[in-house]
């Protein structure tokens, strides 16, 4: 591995028709650290997270994956470099055709060739890391609360001992308590892989726990950035504004 | 001249915009499924399968519809036969009814019938179902975890489609020749035995793989709408609820069309 960052994105434009949603985003994460984007709502965190991904191409700029360009990276080369990430999706994504287990374990079945007995047992191992019984395992993703969907999604993401894990909203529709839990299982489980960490919310209570550094998206572009310690020490009106959930401010509501 | 009298006023549409935006719509519609069509077939006849997720499909797609398709074609078969019957005693041709049936079953009827069938059963369920993998983003989990939609989603319910359609087919066939059967001996006065070498002696294997022929391509049709309306599903109940719409509607009027270009290449006019 190199010693730069482990992902980079370089002034990466993104728009759809005529609406410019990325207007030139410059963010990097090391190995090892949890990044933490905050943005209101429309903001383009979900749109910089799917540019990251590969799940969209930039119009313009770049992104570095472990020092090399996967901007354009199609088919191998780009499966290559997912193998090497976990993401846990804002609805979970569970697929619901398939049990919670074979969800965990679909990676390992599909990509990495495991039986499905061995697949199976690593697939409950991870379901332990996130504070849930084999139980849970042969039930379908309808059949289990949100919350439990989350871990889940958070266990498919482990599976693979990936190197690097996004997060989109990992709180989202959960309640505080469960929030926290969730917050928890996401500091314990990244530290204990030693990976880095992008997370993008609007959870102010989760970024605080989570984060390393955080970072705020606004109108497209990253207009701060620093430790977590500082945020609320920031110098910057619209961090202060979106850290204290006022109406008022440089920041217009997005009604 | 001003920008504003090039556009037209708000509520009053200008007809030639109207339909220049409209063919370009449609032009632009058929290059993306046709790109799509030919990414899925490509998909299909190349490795990686997915051979659990194939043999799924075959199951939702083919055994789960014979109900309908054999309910639609006794119907019909049964149907076709009165009104041969009742046609032909106009000018005396009441016997033809075992001969008639058979052909216009076999070539036309059984397999029409069987994939507008379909086009409502299985293309608007891929379509919903596809859709809402969509907009919960289970679409987007599959490419993180290194599947490709193209292969582990539309590729088996393509495959599934060409392969189970041609056998409802032959089943549409029988149960639809044997609806005419029944009426014609029930209430029609036919002979049973004659009936039946009637209908053996007239049926040719040209008459059955026509429908076969036609069955393969309106299984893929009926996939491949399913899938490329569901793909590009907009979030939202009616962001799915549009896309079955439009793959049944879609894969309604391809397998009409289809089946007429299919009939003028493949039947035989000459003497």
């Amino acid at each position: 591995m190199s010693s730069g960052p482990l992902l980079e994105l370089k002034d990466v434009h993104k728009s759809f028709g005529p609406k410019q949603v990325l207007k030139g985003v410059n963010l990097d994460v090391s190995p090892g650290k949890s990044l933490v984007v905050l943005g209101g709502s429309g903001s383009g965190k979900s749109v910089m997270l799917k540019n990251a991904l590969g799940l969209m191409t930039p119009d313009q700029g770049q992104i570095l994956f472990d020092g090399d360009d996967v901007t354009h990276d199609q088919g191998k080369t780009r499966e290559a470099m997912r193998a090497r990430i976990g993401m846990l999706f804002q609805s979970a994504a569970l697929f619901d055709s398939l049990t919670v287990w074979e969800n965990i374990a679909f990676r390992l079945l599909n990509s990495d060739g495991l039986k499905r007995k061995e697949a199976k047992e690593r697939a409950v191992e991870s379901l332990k890391q996130v504070r849930l019984g084999s139980d849970v395992a042969d039930l379908t993703p309808a059949e289990i609360s949100g919350g439990m969907q989350k871990r889940v999604g958070l266990a498919r993401a482990i599976v693979s001992k990936p190197e690097l894990i996004f997060f989109d909203e990992p709180t989202t529709g959960l309640d505080p308590i469960t929030a926290d839990a969730i917050n928890d299982l996401i500091v314990e489980q990244t530290k204990a892989l030693g990976a880095a960490a992008i997370s993008i919310t609007h959870d102010m209570a989760s970024a605080r726990k989570i984060a390393d550094e955080i970072a705020m998206l606004f109108e497209g572009k990253i207009i701060w950035r620093g430790p977590a310690s500082e945020i609320d020490h920031s110098g910057n009106d619209h961090v202060d504004q979106f850290v204290h959930g006022r109406a008022d401010g440089p920041i217009q509501p997005a009604l | 001249m001003s920008n504003a009298s090039t556009k037209p006023k708000a509520g009053v549409p200008n007809p030639l915009q109207w339909l220049g935006s409209a063919t370009l719509g449609m032009l632009a519609e058929i290059g993306r499924l046709s790109i799509f069509t030919g990414k899925t077939i490509g998909a299909s006849f190349s490795p990686r399968w997915y051979p659990a997720q194939i043999i799924r499909q075959m199951i939702a797609i083919g055994f789960y519809s014979l109900p309908v398709v054999g309910l639609s074609a006794v119907f019909i078969g049964a149907a076709l036969a009165l009104n041969i019957y009742s046609g032909g005693s106009r000018f005396g041709a009441e016997q033809f009814v075992p001969n008639i049936v058979v052909l216009g079953i076999t070539r036309e009827l059984g397999v029409t019938i069987t994939g507008l069938m379909l086009a409502g059963r299985v293309s608007a369920g891929i379509a919903a179902e596809i859709g809402a993998m969509r907009v919960t983003e289970q679409i987007d989990a599959l490419k993180t975890l290194s599947a490709n939609p193209f292969r582990y989603l539309y590729a088996p319910r393509f495959l599934a489609g060409i392969l189970t359609l041609p056998i409802l087919v032959l089943i549409a066939d029988i149960i639809g020749v044997m609806g005419g059967w029944a009426v014609s001996t029930m209430g029609l006065g036919f002979d049973s035995t004659t009936y039946l070498r009637n209908t053996v002696d007239f049926l040719t294997w040209e008459d059955v793989t026509v429908g076969l022929i036609k069955a393969v391509v309106f299984g893929g049709v009926i996939a491949i709408l399913g899938c490329y309306h569901g793909d590009k599903s907009s979030a939202g109940a009616t962001g799915v609820g549009r896309a079955a719409t439009f793959a049944m509607v879609g894969a309604a009027v391809l397998i009409l069309a289809f089946n007429y270009l299919i009939s003028t290449l493949l039947v035989d006019f000459g003497s």
